[in-house]
């Protein structure tokens, strides 16, 4: 607790370097990496982040210090030239894009390795920490690179919100937005340079392997909890964010834990929350989903029950026996799951029950007959326009009947000059 | 207006097919006798080769079956080919003409086995009969887009199938091409095989088919082309999506409902 | 003799990846296997933790296992909740990978696995882990006899499956129709691909598994129209890599893996500028539509 204390309280200016460091690059990479995902680019991202490190080695070795200017100058000019590589080799030869990302990817890295043995074997006292960039050390981030840190991220802040509206259109609608007039190759490059700007901010703490989680994994948890896309960006900032400091914070209780691998785990996991349990487009909520409607079929089964039974005598609201209610199920439904809606239905003042028997209640009753008149409706619709045979239509019918709003029920009627009969001629019931 | 047929050779059974959860094929039900040149004619977007992959077993209906020589697929594959669309294929994969028709016979041969000098006969007599047997070296892409139907279709034929199923053949082919095609599926006809074509030009469809299935989204028609491939029944199917279909579909996605109660 | 060993282990690494890697590319799956050699990573240190030693076998089982992991949770998150498959491979591999991290350090003391190798491997120290039998008799490097066993089974594996392979690749719809199950030689092949990581990566590591993986396919792939020929050439390619890659490493006195990741490079840059420069001489040939 008192470590958490501490922390937060940014008492310590190391602790204070390392924060908002963390929080300033991992929220900028996730704001580009919406970009990236929306445009299906999200393993660009990856090849960027490897294709860095020959240009970092290059630079420490043609200052000779681990200037960090120098240092992240050259990784913006191997990070471009791997992206321009990937596109060239696509655009001028059948290798597929997914090769060509691999290729790039894994021969840019390899030179960087060659260089960073080269590095290491020249004896340069500097060079002890240059490794750092490979897996990132946050724990490293003095007052000058945070200053640097700083500008960058306001920098990618700024352009990517003069042109969040451009690289919506060209995420969403590229040759619409070629047909609108849109600079699109232009755009496609300030992107690629924010990408790599982003990637060149992060990989000092994150390191060269772990950007690409950084730039999409926020990015795509986003994605599941909005459809607006301006909120989907936020969301995908402040996501960043708190995987930035979660993982400062975890590396200040515990020092021999890294930093970046941390952040990479926490956003992760905030990802996999997202996918499971985002409303609406989670996989659980979908299951919850389909549970409901299935309990929603179940009910309106049985209320169609009680008006069958009460169609043999016209005696609708008459009392009913478990025997009537579940002999010969007609729906296939189990009997339990037919209990279990009964009993719904029953706390829901639809049905009453005496103990043995159940009787319709007078609310019940004009959903039972909703449901049958909808049944028969969409069975003379099927027959009437969609020429199926009388004999084929029921089983459709009983899935529609659940589902036809008030105004669709409308709609129905008029197109069916308000009919009387269904195509087995029993009668269309009227509320 | 759909006429149905005794011992029919094909029977789909009240087809629902949805994407996702929006339905893209209401309660089609049709049968096709053997022997015919059958054409699935309709709109864009309509489920053409929707209805082609599922009856191929590409795609899972959520109701209704399908039975061919009044069995189930698994029965009877041997029996039945299918020829994709063109451009569900990269064409810069390296396999040369004589690969991809001997492709038609790994049914055949079954794991393990390699294809023999028989296969390779079969395989040279099927290029021979789309026209093609001068080009068995060459690599796909080197082809014209008729040359590469007409290697789709010589694979077909290498299958000794009796039942074929191909998805616009005649889509981006030269004239040509479509008439040697259209000699070939009369010729296979008339030595009792079925073919049942995808296809989108209305005014062929009545020259090539003697049994039209006409689809827009539900079955409009079906039958044989002179008796059901009327004014009425082209504007039906070409008039307009039904709105209140579509209706029902978007709130059936809207509320993930299941397509079928069960 | 140093050399000897070092090119064999590199050589056998090549073929073994780029033999798989032809099927990869040619199916668009090659970001699988950069996501592979990244995930096998926790397998690997928790097979260590729980082995409590290097031995091969737990090894290429927990390694094994989260390269099966990595595929089915990828192919979970983007049939059930329908997420985008690149995204999908990028955030499971680098959780994954993430994790791998993580216990090492946590586990520093006991773990005798360094984060650097992870990426480079130590492909100049295969000459010193030998294999000596009971009585004395020394054998030769180990990792030539388990990377020997891994090749020879690769070599079955295309041998079997070579026509569904094809098949599979080129068109699935087909391949189903025969009755040939796509699914099924999708995880057969993946599978095979998380093998030969698995067992290629102590030597050579992660980065070099995806140059031989992509690169010689690749150029290859830009070489011929014949998929025998593809695999002859990825393999010939690849011995070259392997004994070009250790003499310049050898020259410059550099890292191994790296110089062969750069060889690797150098052999498709130069096949890629050959047909550029052809192809800017001699006009495109179009396909005749008279012909058609």
């Amino acid at each position: 607790m008192e470590t958490l204390l501490d922390f937060l309280t940014l008492s310590d200016p190391n602790v204070r370097y390392v924060v908002l460091g963390n929080v300033l690059l991992s929220s900028s990479a996730a704001m580009v990496g919406a970009f990236i995902l929306l445009q299906k680019k999200a393993l660009i991202g990856d090849a960027v982040s490897h294709a860095v490190l020959p240009g970092i080695c290059a630079a420490f070795l043609f200052s000779g210090s681990k200037n960090i200017g120098f240092m992240l100058s050259g990784a913006f000019v191997t990070g471009w030239l791997a992206l321009l590589a990937i596109d060239y080799i696509t655009a001028h030869s059948k290798v597929k894009k997914d090769a060509a990302i691999g290729l790039v990817l894994s021969v840019f890295f390899g030179v960087g390795m060659v260089m960073m043995t080269y590095i290491q074997q020249s004896g340069n006292a500097a060079q002890s920490g240059l490794d750092h960039f490979l897996f990132g050390k946050a724990a490293t981030l003095v007052g000058t690179d945070l200053l640097i840190f700083s500008i960058l991220a306001v920098v990618l802040l700024v352009v990517v919100g003069l042109f969040f509206k451009s690289f919506t259109l060209v995420a969403f609608d590229r040759p619409y937005a070629q047909a609108l007039g849109y600079p699109v190759r232009k755009l496609d490059l300030l992107l690629t340079s924010l990408t790599v700007l982003a990637v060149v901010t992060g990989i000092t703490a994150v390191g060269v392997v772990l950007m690409a989680a950084m730039l999409i994994t926020p990015a795509a948890a986003a994605r599941y909890w909005t459809n607006n896309i301006r909120r989907m960006v936020w969301l995908a900032v402040g996501f960043g964010a708190f995987a930035g400091l979660a993982g400062a914070y975890i590396s200040y209780a515990a020092p021999a834990m890294p930093t970046g691998p941390w952040m990479v785990v926490v956003s992760s996991a905030i990802a996999f929350f997202s996918f499971f349990f985002a409303p609406t487009k989670g996989i659980v909520p979908k299951m919850y989903t389909q549970h409901k409607n299935q309990r929603i079929i179940a009910e309106e089964n049985t209320l169609k029950r009680f008006y069958h039974l009460g169609e043999r005598n016209s005696h609708f609201l008459g009392l009913r026996n478990a025997d009537e209610l579940f002999a010969k199920d007609e729906l296939n439904a189990s009997s339990s799951s037919s209990r279990a809606a009964l009993k719904r239905l029953a706390t829901k003042k639809l049905v009453v029950s005496d103990g043995q028997q159940w009787r319709l209640t007078d609310i019940g009753w004009q959903k039972a007959t909703r449901i049958v008149r909808l049944h028969r409706l969409w069975e003379l619709y099927l027959t009437k326009y969609m020429n199926i045979a009388a004999d084929h239509v029921h089983d459709d019918a009983e899935t529609i009947e659940h589902i036809i709003t008030p105004e669709l029920e409308r709609e129905l009627e008029h197109q069916l000059g308000y009919p009387d009969k269904d195509p087995h001629n029993t009668e269309i019931p009227k509320i | 207006m759909i006429v149905h047929t005794q011992e029919p050779i094909l029977e789909v059974h009240d087809l629902m097919v949805t994407y996702g959860r929006k339905p893209v094929l209401w309660g089609v039900d049709f049968t096709l006798p053997s022997g015919c040149i059958a054409g699935i004619v309709g709109p864009n977007g309509a489920g053409k080769s929707t209805l082609l992959k599922t009856i191929m077993g590409l795609i899972t209906p959520s109701s209704g079956y399908i039975k061919l020589f009044d069995r189930s697929l698994d029965e009877v594959r041997s029996q039945v080919s299918y020829v994709p669309q063109r451009e569900s294929v990269d064409w810069d994969f390296p396999v040369s003409v004589l690969d991809v028709v001997l492709m038609g016979r790994y049914g055949k041969v079954g794991l393990l086995r390699n294809t023999g000098p028989r296969d390779r006969d079969i395989a040279m007599d099927c290029l021979d009969k789309v026209g093609m047997s001068a080009y068995t070296k060459r690599q796909i892409s080197q082809l014209s887009g008729g040359q590469q139907q007409r290697v789709f279709l010589a694979r077909a034929l290498a299958q000794e199938a009796d039942l074929y199923f191909m998805d616009e053949p005649f889509a981006g082919v030269d004239a040509a091409t479509e008439q040697t095609i259209i000699a070939l599926l009369r010729e296979m006809a008339s030595a009792g095989k079925t073919i049942v074509v995808v296809h989108h030009d209305l005014q062929s469809a009545r020259a090539y088919f003697d049994w039209i299935v006409l689809l827009n989204m539900h079955l409009v028609a079906a039958g044989p082309t002179n008796e059901v491939f009327t004014e009425e029944t082209i504007q039906q199917a070409y008039g307009g999506r039904l709105n209140l279909l579509s209706q029902v579909g978007d709130v059936m996605e809207k509320r993930a409902f299941p397509s079928r109660e069960r | 003799m140093i050399a000897f060993w070092i090119i064999l282990t590199g050589s056998l690494v090549a073929i073994t990846c780029g033999l798989l890697g032809c099927f990869l590319i040619l199916r668009k799956m090659s970001m699988v296997g950069d996501a592979i050699s990244h995930a096998v990573l926790p397998g690997i240190v928790i097979a260590f933790l729980l082995s409590g030693s290097r031995d091969t076998l737990p090894m290429i089982l927990g390694a094994g296992a989260t390269g099966l992991l990595t595929t089915f949770l990828t192919e979970y998150f983007h049939r059930r909740a329908g997420l985008q498959t690149d995204a999908a491979i990028g955030v499971v591999f680098t959780f994954l990978f993430a994790v791998g991290i993580i216990l090492i350090s946590a586990f520093a003391g006991q773990v005798d696995i360094d984060q650097d190798c992870v990426l480079y491997g130590e492909i100049a120290y295969v000459p010193i882990d030998l294999w000596v039998t009971a009585n004395g008799t020394i054998m030769g490097p180990r990792p030539v006899y388990i990377l020997s066993v891994v090749l020879i089974l690769v070599v079955a594996f295309i041998c079997v499956g070579y026509k569904e392979l094809k098949l599979t690749s080129f068109d699935p719809a087909f391949a189903s129709v025969l009755g040939i199950s796509t699914a099924l030689w999708h995880y057969l092949l993946t599978a095979a691909v998380s093998i030969t990581t698995v067992s290629s990566f102590e030597s050579v590591g992660a980065i070099l598994v995806i140059a031989f993986l992509i690169g010689p396919p690749a150029t290859a792939y830009l070489l011929t129209h014949n998929l025998k020929r593809m695999l002859a050439i990825t393999a010939a390619l690849g011995v070259f890599i392997a004994f070009a890659g250790y003499w310049m490493a050898y020259w410059l006195n550099a890292s191994i893996a790296g110089c062969m990741a750069v060889v690797t490079g150098l052999c498709f840059l130069g096949v890629f500028s050959m047909q550029r420069i052809r192809s800017s001489r001699i006009q495109p040939p179009i396909a005749d539509p008279a012909a058609g």
